[in-house]
């Protein structure tokens, strides 16, 4: 039996994105000892992609904004299958946590009058975004990871977890390799919390990177606690469609909030062509209002093409199908236009949107303050995740916490735009502080060698294989089954046909072969992560297809409507004892009185 | 459909040499494609690092054709396709395998420099104010994404290495955002002139050339701290009245 090298740790986080190193930065305040493990080096993780901004009602641009009418617009945002303890905690606890990061040396735009400025974001009722330009989730990401490495956190760059470990039922540590040289490592921990972000190299169009293989959803399941609304996959509305190697990459929303218009070939502004009926009444009817608001008019209603990430992706896939379309399969997403409207468009659009400039310059030849960008959804973020208690972040599990992406309950049915970033740091904290908290009053768990062993096993059996399958091969044909037949529009057989696909993909991972040796080496990475995609995948298609109806993120062309008894309910995900996945409905906690009158209020 | 032959360094710390690898080309196609084509095609095990595909994460930095560059805002059109392209690591960092490199050395750096140490807040709710032009500067240097190509390019660690005296344009820029952050409160001019080596930057802009950031790295950050160690030190009214005003600013 070999050993492997052992670290303890009061607390181990796993993902070093804003969730996680905000939840070892609190930890480690917490006074106990903190290891945080990344994918990648530390600063990589994808909060650097984040670009509009971070969520918070600090009304500094608008002051009729506060947290009751954030959290009305995330619950409407979500279709009201939100966990509402944990929409109201986020509403609350936001401003703080943006005026944290301030304190740690972030740099956010201003107002005229010196405060942090903020900016206009779909289905935000008020200007609610803090940013840096379009670059957000960079400032947020240095600004944690500057301020983290001084707090005497132990950091893991490169390491990627492949169990987690336990005691009875509860989580005592992690299992995983680092990728340099390809050794395993233990790590003991009183508490873990996971932070691994989302999914989306489960599918071929996406912006994430090829981190986000759901490795904490599939963790977190594997270990025996559950995932709720995995159904709920966001399709952003605009990635790049143009040139066919940047596919996928995100276009901001910023783009939209600072004017830009949605165009079809014909020219036409195909977003006030179907505008739902709850956001009527906050929605403009005509293209000189929307302008107005972009332009900080406080009379005016938002444009159409600020509604929900769901709803305007659905309009762009409709434009597509019924032939309307732009050259390369997209639409048009148009800031240039502005320029009828101001004298120094060209200043003013590079200066609020300059990685939007430099993107479509150097990837695409196009200047976007004289064009229009072509824009077509792109897989971005799942709202399902592991399922936690709202005020603690823990799971099922004893002593294993998650937050961010790969925890669920604050986005419901679809997450609105800049959400993510505060959920990150909110979350993240309370996770944080709540892992030290059992940290404190629970000791190191005994770990089984024989089950750590099976595992180390297993991982090396790629590489025993002399004719199996390439694991890239199996990789791609998921990523293609999970767009075509599990995407922006589903329908039950093909999601049948979705499930059927995914066993024979397990029977091909179990054959998987890989060249080289162990260090690294990302045929092996690829063949490992290859486990957590299907697990994922299994899961976003049994909660799909037991959703019987259209809501938020998930479209069911067999079932186009909402139905009220769905609206009161969330998919449950657990593992059986024989190893099968099962699915169930279960319903929502009631929302307290004083936050239905908010809802009233806030209507 | 096209094809062309990418000559990728092949090896570890102990050496190496370069493969050729013919792959398909289609348009639109950036480097760091042809790269993970020939990953998931041919050579599975080949190691190089990337994220975000965007130019906005830094982790796929690598010299194309000698040049250091990000492989994923590398568009192969901008290349002479009828010639092998040849990839290969940064050169002022230890090789860990293929195009992945050791940047151990960039966090230890990091680490050591004194930490941003706000004024006290200038409103009773614990907020600050400043202004948009105060903090232009600032957020020119808070782009830099740590792609690592301004140290890979600048001879003092490429070629002199010495990495022991000397932290290189990322981190005198990273001193720089912190030094001219209208709130912060710390000196970190001492450090600057000694342990962090800032008389052996020359000049050459060499730094500011690579960096995908456009950040004018030598104009608008290491020019100006040259100036301020200058005047710390051959000025003392200058050096006497600094000190008073962060007393009194704490």
């Amino acid at each position: 039996m070999p050993d492997y090298e052992t670290f303890e740790h009061d607390v181990l986080v796993i993902g070093a994105g804003g969730a996680g190193l905000r939840a070892a930065i609190e930890a480690s305040a917490a006074g106990v000892r903190v290891g945080l493990v990344c994918k990648s080096l530390l600063g990589k993780a994808h909060t650097v992609m984040a670009e509009g901004g971070i969520a918070a009602a600090l009304a500094n641009v608008d002051e009729r904004d506060n947290w009751k009418v954030h959290f009305a617009d995330t619950m409407r945002g979500g279709q009201y299958v939100n966990q509402w303890r944990m929409a109201e905690l986020h509403a609350k606890e936001a401003p703080d946590r943006v005026r944290e990061l301030e304190a740690w040396g972030a740099v956010f735009d201003r107002t005229k009058d010196g405060r942090i400025l903020q900016r206009h974001f779909g289905g935000h009722k008020y200007p609610r975004l803090a940013h840096v330009g379009d670059r957000t989730g960079l400032e947020m990401i240095r600004t944690l990871q500057d301020y983290g490495v001084h707090q005497g956190i132990d950091v893991y760059m490169e390491h990627t977890i492949l169990c987690l470990l336990k005691d009875g039922d509860r989580v005592i540590g992690a299992f995983g390799y680092e990728r340099e040289r390809g050794r395993f490592k233990i790590f003991r921990a009183k508490a873990v919390v996971l932070a691994t972000g989302g999914i989306g190299r489960a599918y071929k169009i996406t912006s994430n990177s090829w981190e986000y293989t759901g490795d904490g959803h599939a963790l977190a399941y594997d270990a025996g606690t559950e995932l709720t609304d995995m159904e709920f996959v966001q399709f952003h509305p605009t990635g790049m469609v143009w040139p066919p190697g940047v596919m996928g990459i995100l276009v901001t929303e910023g783009v939209r909030g600072d004017g830009g218009i949605l165009t079809n070939k014909e020219g036409k502004r195909f977003m006030f062509d179907a505008i739902p009926e709850n956001y009527r009444a906050q929605t403009a009817d005509n293209e000189e209002e929307g302008w107005r608001y972009c332009q900080g008019d406080k009379d005016a209603r938002r444009p159409p093409e600020l509604l929900t990430r769901d709803h305007v992706s659905r309009c762009i896939v409709r434009e597509i199908k019924e032939g309307r379309g732009s050259p390369h399969g997209g639409v048009f997403l148009d800031i240039s236009w502005i320029k009828q409207k101001m004298p120094n468009a060209a200043e003013y659009i590079k200066r609020k949107l300059p990685s939007m400039y430099h993107q479509f310059k150097q990837l695409a030849d196009i200047d976007i303050t004289e064009q229009p960008m072509e824009v077509g959804p792109t897989t971005h973020y799942i709202m399902g995740g592991v399922r936690v208690d709202p005020d603690t972040q823990m799971t099922r599990l004893p002593g294993l916490f998650a937050a961010g992406e790969c925890a669920a309950g604050i986005n419901g049915a679809n997450r609105l735009g800049g959400n993510s970033l505060s959920d990150l740091l909110v979350f993240g904290k309370r996770a944080g502080e709540f892992a030290a908290k059992f940290a404190k009053e629970n000791s190191l768990g005994k770990i089984r060698k024989d089950q750590v062993d099976i595992v180390a096993r297993e991982a090396l059996e790629p590489f025993e294989r002399n004719d199996g399958e390439n694991p890239y091969a199996i990789q791609k044909d998921l990523q293609e089954a999970m767009q075509n037949l599990v995407g922006i529009v589903r329908n039950e057989g093909e999601m049948h046909e979705a499930l059927e696909r995914i066993g024979n993909f397990k029977t091909r991972a179990e054959k998987a072969a890989i060249t080289g040796n162990r260090e690294y080496n990302p045929g092996w990475h690829t063949a490992l992560d290859l486990k957590n995609l299907l697990t994922v995948s299994e899961a976003i298609t049994r909660a799909a297809l037991e959703r019987q109806e259209s809501r938020g993120a998930q479209f069911r062309e067999d079932y186009p409507y909402k139905v009220d008894a769905f609206g009161k309910v969330n998919t449950i995900i657990s593992k059986a004892s024989d190893g099968s996945m099962l699915v169930r409905l279960e319903p929502l906690p009631a929302m307290p009185d004083y936050l239905k009158q908010v809802m009233e209020e806030n209507g | 459909m096209k094809t062309a032959t990418f000559k990728i360094w092949r090896g570890d710390a102990k050496g190496g040499e370069f493969h050729e690898y013919p792959t398909d080309v289609a348009e639109g196609m950036v480097v760091l494609d042809a790269v993970n084509q020939v990953q998931a095609m041919q050579a599975g095990d080949l190691a190089c690092r990337w994220n975000c595909k965007a130019g906005k994460c830094g982790s796929c930095s690598a010299e194309v054709n000698g040049m250091p560059r990000l492989m994923c805002m590398t568009r192969l059109s901008e290349l002479p396709l009828e010639k092998p392209i040849t990839i290969e690591p940064m050169k002022a960092f230890p090789v860990i395998k293929d195009l992945v490199t050791d940047l151990s050395w960039n966090f230890r750096v990091k680490k050591k420099i004194k930490p941003f140490k706000p004024r006290p807040p200038d409103a009773p709710d614990g907020t600050w104010r400043m202004q948009q032009e105060d903090i232009d500067r600032v957020q020119e240097f808070r782009k830099c994404i740590e792609c690592f190509l301004c140290q890979d390019v600048c001879h003092v660690l490429r070629d002199h290495q010495l990495h022991e005296k000397f932290i290189g344009p990322r981190f005198l820029i990273h001193v720089a955002a912190l030094e001219m952050h209208p709130l912060d409160t710390e000196d970190r001019i001492e450090e600057l002139r000694n342990a962090q080596g800032i008389g052996y930057c020359n000049i050459t802009k060499c730094c500011t050339k690579v960096c995908p950031e456009s950040i004018q790295i030598t104009d608008n950050g290491i020019i100006p701290l040259k100036e301020r160690v200058v005047d710390d030190f051959y000025d003392p009214f200058g050096w006497v009245w600094k000190r008073l005003k962060k007393l009194l600013n704490r």
